[in-house]
């Protein structure tokens, strides 16, 4: 494997043979980058399958529709709000959208679990191998030490920690979606459907349900849409996006600078070659940075508006 | 006739013969001069006598007794008893039928005949109950002679008895055809009616005088006394030398020839409305154009002062005289107007219109000589002045917000002078859903104006009197939206219901006063949050906080509005069992929109804010969690995120020089530098 790397980078680095020393591993970085090579024509590490870039894209999709929609109707006592309730065809044609959006949202969630169980029986024996393996997406005790390293990194009293496959705050992104889903989606459905949960429910629970779906909207938009968009794009590093999630590819050198542990792991285990793929051609790369582009700017439009609704115009 | 028909009118008879029998068909008096077995006064009154005798007669008790001073003080006094009640000759004492009816016409026969030609006595063979008989007027035991101050048709008495009859409320005057209305009153403020009983002039004329105590006829009957060929001859019985001072203002050489032709007395001097006299004497209306009719005529400041007589022939006003409105001529003079010292006062005939106009706002200024205030011919005109069913007239429907503009339009004398809030009131009714119904439907019945203000009433709303006042707005819109005033008269929203010293809406403030548009309006439908909430503030502002309220703000009207689920003009509290929202109504209420609801449903608090931790806890504790579980995650990712700023800054500073330096590597040739290399290295974990 280590050669197979050798090869394609035709450096012919010794560092590149003993991938195990970090210090060494570090240095192949500045190697490897040093390819007079144009870098696109690189072959990339290949983070997210096909299927996890379709699903990120509806997740997009239909999270910027329900935003939309739905903020347009918290807020509406904007004058931004009646203009985009406006723009959407109105209260019931931005409903019809929501509640489809909302389908779509249910969709993408429900085909990642089956993802997973078909992740499982392809890559693992076990479903405790899944999820107490190195590459697991829970939390475990490294991800508390990676923290306070992390802290520590902030702080200027130590380095950078050395990531592996899902750092921490991934983890925290990916279970706030669980959250998310369950607590917006089933109050979303008993707004939906008030009649029949009503047999079963007070009436009260809806106004509660609307508190609660609209305050976990509110968290949802608002933490994608700042905390998300800077881990993933406005770090500075990664200045103006990362678009591996589209892609799926990420440059050999990045993954070794961003997620060392991984690398490691990967070359270790001699997977590495086996997800080296061509990068995407650049048509594909231009129009997903379009499409991320329109995406982050009505995600900050959105940012804007809420601040706007939530500091000027509370009523 | 069938068989059925004659039953009926034979017992119809029947009964007016037992209400006969109820008055005085059983006094048992017999007369003694007949014969010797026929009962005496004084055997009559050994029963009668009695004040205690008494009978029953429709289940009612009613007194036989008879007073004899008085019968022996009548007029009636030496006659017997049984000169009279004649049926009572020969029979026994105490006779036991009910007695019949005393016939007066045995011995007042002319009378008699009189009144049975009459409308009275017709009205009786008609078997008309409420017809008066002699007795109704006259009395029974204790009638005496007319010249007697004390008899029940003195003169001063008349107007009395005819107005036990003839007076707003009875049911004669409600159930008979009677043109005339509020006759006793107005006799009794007429020149006739206060000569009478101000001045006690009993010779003054009094109902008798003019309708005939007995021969009383309907004024269509060409032999009424008050026909109108017949009127002239009643008036001068007593006013015998009005020719001569009718004789130029009637054109007097005319007078009683062509009676038909002419107005008769009663069309200037209205039937008991005659007023003292204002119209001047001698004057005709060709003596004035012989001057006026000249189209040069001017005043001396410039002002035409000709008059059209074509105009004057088209007018209301075709059959009035000038100088009875341009009164104070001399006919005697050779300019006989050169006397006149007034203007025309509308109000010596229009005395009604004329008082409701002086306490007008219009006509309060006028008092005060305001040179904006309007007169009578200011609306009306002056010559040519036409009734306002005429579609030329200037106060025809269709043309009062032109009239009323004249001055109201905005900008114009009326408008600039007003301080109230209601502005553009022309151009507003224009667009207003009655502007729109009068100018542009044509409907003339639609509300102009004059209809809410009243046409010579206006006062400003501030006004208890006015019909704009909040107080009377229910009362001023009913008058055509009538089903509607009779839902909010029982809404606690009326005065009517609720007692406070609040104020409460009325029409105008939730559908406003002049720009007032169909209920099926979108701006209407959400502007009325607004309205409810001027008073209901807490209420609409919760209302705002759920799905309902934010469509609504939205701008979209088919979510519940307030109306939707409490009632538009029949809004009560939820406690009442009537109201929309009261357990009993609630569910059929939601079904309106949600068909499905259950009671369940109808549990959704309409009205609940997270604001109020002691009325909704649930809510309260519900907003807090999630705002706190908010807050915190905001504040720790925030937290991170910016102190992984710098850091994540100084990294790309470093990514960017050791870009630089590649780039200028690779353009040189030259072989890496290991600075880079060493000092990513620190970073290593």
């Amino acid at each position: 494997m280590a050669t197979d790397l050798e090869l394609r980078t035709a450096s012919g680095d010794k560092a590149a043979s003993s991938p195990t020393k970090s210090a060494e591993g570090q240095s192949a970085i500045g190697v490897a980058s040093a390819h007079p090579l144009p870098r696109h024509r690189e072959r990339q590490y290949v983070r997210f399958t096909r299927l996890q870039r379709a699903l990120h894209v509806c997740m997009i999709v239909s999270f910027l529709s329900l935003a939309l929609t739905g903020l347009s109707l918290k807020f509406s006592y904007t004058a931004w709000a009646a203009t985009l309730s406006h723009l959407l065809g109105g209260f019931q044609t931005a409903g019809f959208i929501h509640r489809t959006a909302a389908v779509l949202m249910f969709g993408v969630f429900f085909t990642h679990l089956y993802s997973l169980v078909q992740l499982k029986k392809r890559e693992y024996k076990s479903w405790r191998g899944m999820l107490f393996g190195p590459d697991t997406m829970l939390p475990t005790r490294q991800d508390l030490r990676q923290f306070v390293s992390t802290m520590k990194w902030f702080l200027g009293i130590g380095p950078r920690p050395q990531y592996g496959r899902w750092t921490y705050w991934e983890k925290f992104d990916y279970f706030a979606v669980f959250w998310g889903i369950a607590v917006i989606g089933f109050t979303g459905l008993t707004l939906w459907f008030p009649i029949f949960f009503t047999r079963f429910l007070p009436g009260s629970f809806i106004n509660i349900a609307t508190v609660i779906h609209s305050d976990e909207a509110l968290l949802a938009t608002g933490f994608i849409f700042t905390v998300h968009f800077f881990n993933t794009h406005l770090r500075p590093e990664k200045f103006p996006m990362d678009t591996v999630i589209f892609t799926g590819h990420m440059p050999l050198e990045e993954l070794k600078r961003d997620k060392p542990l991984e690398y490691e792991a990967l070359v270790a285990s001699g997977r590495l070659e086996a997800n080296m793929e061509e990068p995407q051609p650049e048509i594909v790369v231009r129009v997903i940075r379009a499409f991320a582009w329109i995406a982050l700017a009505i995600g900050f439009s959105v940012v804007v508006w809420i601040i706007y609704a939530m500091l000027f115009a509370y009523k | 006739m069938s068989a059925k028909g004659g039953v009926a009118l034979r017992s119809h008879r029947l009964v007016f013969i037992a209400a006969a029998f109820l008055f005085f068909g059983v006094i048992g008096l017999s007369s003694a001069q007949k014969s010797a077995s026929d009962p005496k006064n004084d055997d009559c009154l050994a029963c009668h006598g009695d004040k205690t005798l008494a009978t029953q007669r429709a289940g009612r008790p009613v007194s036989l007794f008879v007073d004899s001073k008085k019968f022996s003080s009548s007029v009636h006094g030496p006659l017997s008893c049984t000169s009279c009640h004649a049926d009572l000759e020969g029979k026994d004492l105490p006779h036991s039928t009910p007695l019949a009816r005393v016939q007066c016409g045995a011995c007042h026969s002319d009378e008699q005949e009189k009144h049975a030609h009459s409308l009275h006595g017709k009205a009786i063979a008609r078997g008309d109950s409420l017809a008066p008989r002699c007795v109704d007027c006259h009395g029974n035991h204790d009638i005496l002679p007319v010249h007697d101050p004390r008899s029940a048709v003195a003169p001063l008495k008349v107007p009395f008895v005819c107005g036990k009859c003839h007076q707003e409320g009875t049911p004669v005057q409600m159930t008979r055809k009677i043109d005339e209305h509020d006759i006793l009153e107005n006799y009794s403020e007429s020149i006739h009616g206060e000569a009478l009983f101000k001045k006690g002039l009993v010779v003054a004329p009094n109902c008798a005088s003019c309708h005939t105590a007995h021969n009383i006829l309907p004024h269509t009957d060409p032999n009424s006394s008050i026909a109108r060929r017949n009127i002239a001859a009643t008036c001068t019985k007593c006013h015998a030398q009005i020719q001569q001072v009718h004789r130029k203002t009637i054109k007097g050489e005319l007078w009683e020839k062509e009676a038909n032709v002419l107005p008769a007395c009663v069309d200037c001097h209205q039937p008991h409305k005659i007023r003292k006299v204002f119209y001047t004497q001698g004057m005709a209306d060709a003596d004035c154009m012989r001057c006026h009719g000249d189209e040069r005529l001017k005043a001396a400041d410039g002002r035409t002062m000709f008059v059209s007589a074509a105009e004057l022939v088209g007018s209301k006003h075709n059959k009035v005289a000038c100088s009875q409105c341009h009164s104070g001529v001399n006919a005697s003079r050779v300019r006989p107007c050169e006397t006149i010292s007034s203007k025309v006062d509308c109000s010596s005939c229009h005395a009604e219109i004329g008082q409701v106009q002086q306490r007008s706002i219009h006509g309060q200024l006028l008092a005060k000589q305001d040179s904006n205030a309007p007169d009578c011919k200011e609306c009306h005109g002056t010559h040519g002045v036409l009734g306002k069913k005429d579609p030329q007239s200037r106060t025809f429907p269709v043309n009062v917000p032109d009239l009323c503009g004249r001055c109201h339009h905005e900008g114009h004398k009326a408008a600039v002078r007003y301080t109230g809030t209601e502005h553009q009131i022309i151009r507003r009714y224009e667009e207003s859903i009655h502007g729109k119904g009068l100018l542009k439907s044509g409907l003339t019945v639609t509300a102009t104006c004059t209809n809410c203000h009243t046409a010579h009433g206006e006062l400003p709303a501030s006004n208890p009197d006015s019909t704009v006042n909040p107080k009377n707005v229910p009362t001023t819109c009913g008058a055509c939206h009538h089903g509607i005033e009779q839902q909010f008269e029982q809404s606690i929203h009326s005065r009517l219901v609720t007692k406070t010293q609040k104020d409460l809406p009325v029409c105008s403030d939730c559908h406003s006063a002049h720009s007032i548009r169909r209920a099926d309006d979108n701006g209407f439908k959400l502007e009325i949050m607004q309205k409810c909430g001027r008073c209901h503030e807490e209420i609409a502002k919760t209302y705002f906080d759920t799905y309902h309220g934010k469509v609504s703000r939205l701008g979209y009207t088919k979510t519940a509005k307030c109306y939707d689920c409490h009632g538009a003009h029949d809004i009560l509290p939820v406690s009442d069992p009537r109201s929309h929202l009261s357990r009993a109504h609630v569910v059929e209420t939601c079904r309106q929109c949600h068909q499905d609801a259950t009671r369940r449903f109808a549990g959704y608090l309409t009205h609940a804010t997270h604001h109020d931790p002691r009325k909704y806890p649930y809510l309260f504790w519900a907003f807090w969690g999630m705002t706190t579980l908010l807050i915190s995650t905001f504040v720790i990712s925030g937290i991170h995120t910016l102190l992984w700023l710098p850091r994540a800054l100084q990294m790309r500073r470093e990514l960017r020089a050791r870009e630089a330096s590649e780039e200028a590597e690779r353009l040189t040739g030259s072989e890496p530098e290991s600075d880079l290399s060493s000092r990513d290295g620190n970073h290593g974990d």
